[in-house]
């Protein structure tokens, strides 16, 4: 199964981050789990300096932005 | 700046007159036609300069910025700081990871702030509308007293030795170390695109409510009374500009063109500009983030030097105004 990690403060854009990415799972039916990332500690600990960041399987997908659905998609495959 | 707009200006006013059918001698013409002029200029201002500036931003992610930093220290370090702040990309809701992460690294608590002050302060957005508002001399003072605050700001924490007012568990975080990728020209150009698109939907209803009240002030407002009330000649404008400008941190842009109608009806550039630099460097919304990782006694001298050095800056431009229009 997928571990999806989003990585934020509980801004507007981390929020919209985690139902895009919900989305998405959805449209593409795949196992995946989605996991909020929210404490500061646990997020500077990732090496993650800009929020919203995207970590998939422990890589870091996307930072500092709200992914687009076409860059969501490409994670899954 | 006008001049490369003068095409603009008068293909909106044949549009006004010829389309429309107001006349531009009426007050609810010559309204109609700033707000039409000014919405267009300052979104193709700020398409430009937020794609040029995002090319350049992607060359500089906050972790490249660190480990530039930790090789400068004393007043070097502030001065670079201050500068890549004018670059770094930054939002409220990455200030405290940057701020974690810098720490983490032994850069200097007062070249962290050098960089915390001026980031939000200098940013493309604010220069391409005051490059569109008053044209090209007063962005770029913008730009320079904005850097010269962070530095001045970051040297006085240093000098305070404030290290005791961040919360302990800042310094108890291990941050794992991150390769930076390096981007292809294709990819640049895709990230400052994508930059244009996010900011200008962020801000274009700002802008447009902003170009809107600052049309009818344009029409309707007595030039008389503003001038004597909120001119450079008034001492109280300056700080009650600062005031008024802290809880209005998501207007920011919206202020500009509100500040370029009240200009051109008397009040001080430097009273419009302090309040301006008031609403993105002492905002709350960040104020309550920041409070995550530094003490409030912290949070106190930050906004009293960045307060001071922007009324400060109000009185400077207020004084020099006649020089630079």
């Amino acid at each position: 199964m997928m571990k999806i990690e989003v990585l934020g403060s509980g801004c507007a854009k981390c929020k919209k981050t985690t139902e895009l990415i919900k989305k998405e799972i959805e449209n593409a039916g795949i196992d995946a789990e989605v996991i909020k990332v929210e404490k500061m500690e646990d997020i500077v600990s990732r090496g993650v300096m800009m929020t919203p960041a995207v970590i998939v399987d422990g890589e870091t997908k996307s930072a500092g932005k709200v992914p687009s659905a076409k860059e969501i998609k490409t994670w899954f495959e | 700046m006008n001049n490369i707009f003068i095409w603009l200006d008068k293909l909106v006013e044949l549009f006004v007159v010829n389309v429309l059918g107001i006349s531009m001698l009426t007050r609810f013409g010559s309204s109609v036609h700033f707000f039409f002029y000014d919405t267009i200029k300052i979104i193709i201002l700020l398409g430009i300069m937020i794609f040029a500036i995002s090319y350049i931003r992607s060359y500089f992610p906050p972790e490249r910025t660190k480990k530039i930093l930790e090789r400068f220290s004393g007043i070097t370090g502030n001065i670079m700081a201050s500068l890549l702040g004018i670059v770094t990309p930054f939002c409220s809701c990455s200030s405290v990871p940057i701020f974690i992460g810098f720490i983490e690294a032994g850069i200097p608590l007062g070249v962290t702030f050098s960089f915390l002050i001026t980031s939000p302060i200098v940013n493309e957005a604010a220069f391409a509308v005051l490059l569109a508002a008053f044209g090209w001399k007063i962005a770029v003072l913008y730009v320079l007293t904005g850097v010269v605050i962070g530095i001045i700001g970051g040297i006085m924490i240093d000098l305070f030795h404030l290290e005791d007012q961040v919360e302990e568990y800042v310094y108890q975080i291990n941050m794992d170390e991150k390769e930076v990728e390096v981007l292809s020209r294709e990819e640049r150009v895709s990230f400052a695109w994508e930059n244009v698109k996010e900011i200008v939907g962020r801000v274009w209803i700002y802008l447009i409510i902003g170009i809107g009240i600052g049309a009818v002030i344009h029409g309707w407002a007595p030039a008389p009374v503003l001038a004597k009330y909120a001119g450079p000649d008034n001492p109280f404008a300056v700080l009650v500009g600062v005031l008024i400008g802290i809880p209005l941190y998501s207007n920011a842009i919206g202020t500009i063109p509100i500040a370029e109608a009240l200009i051109s009806k008397g009040v001080g550039i430097g009273t419009a500009l302090s309040f301006m630099m008031a609403t993105t460097a002492l905002s709350l919304p960040a104020m309550v983030l920041l409070r995550k990782v530094i003490k409030p006694k912290l949070i106190a001298i930050f906004v009293t030097i960045t307060g001071v050095s922007i009324v400060f800056v109000g009185y400077l431009f207020n004084m020099i105004a006649n020089y630079l229009v």
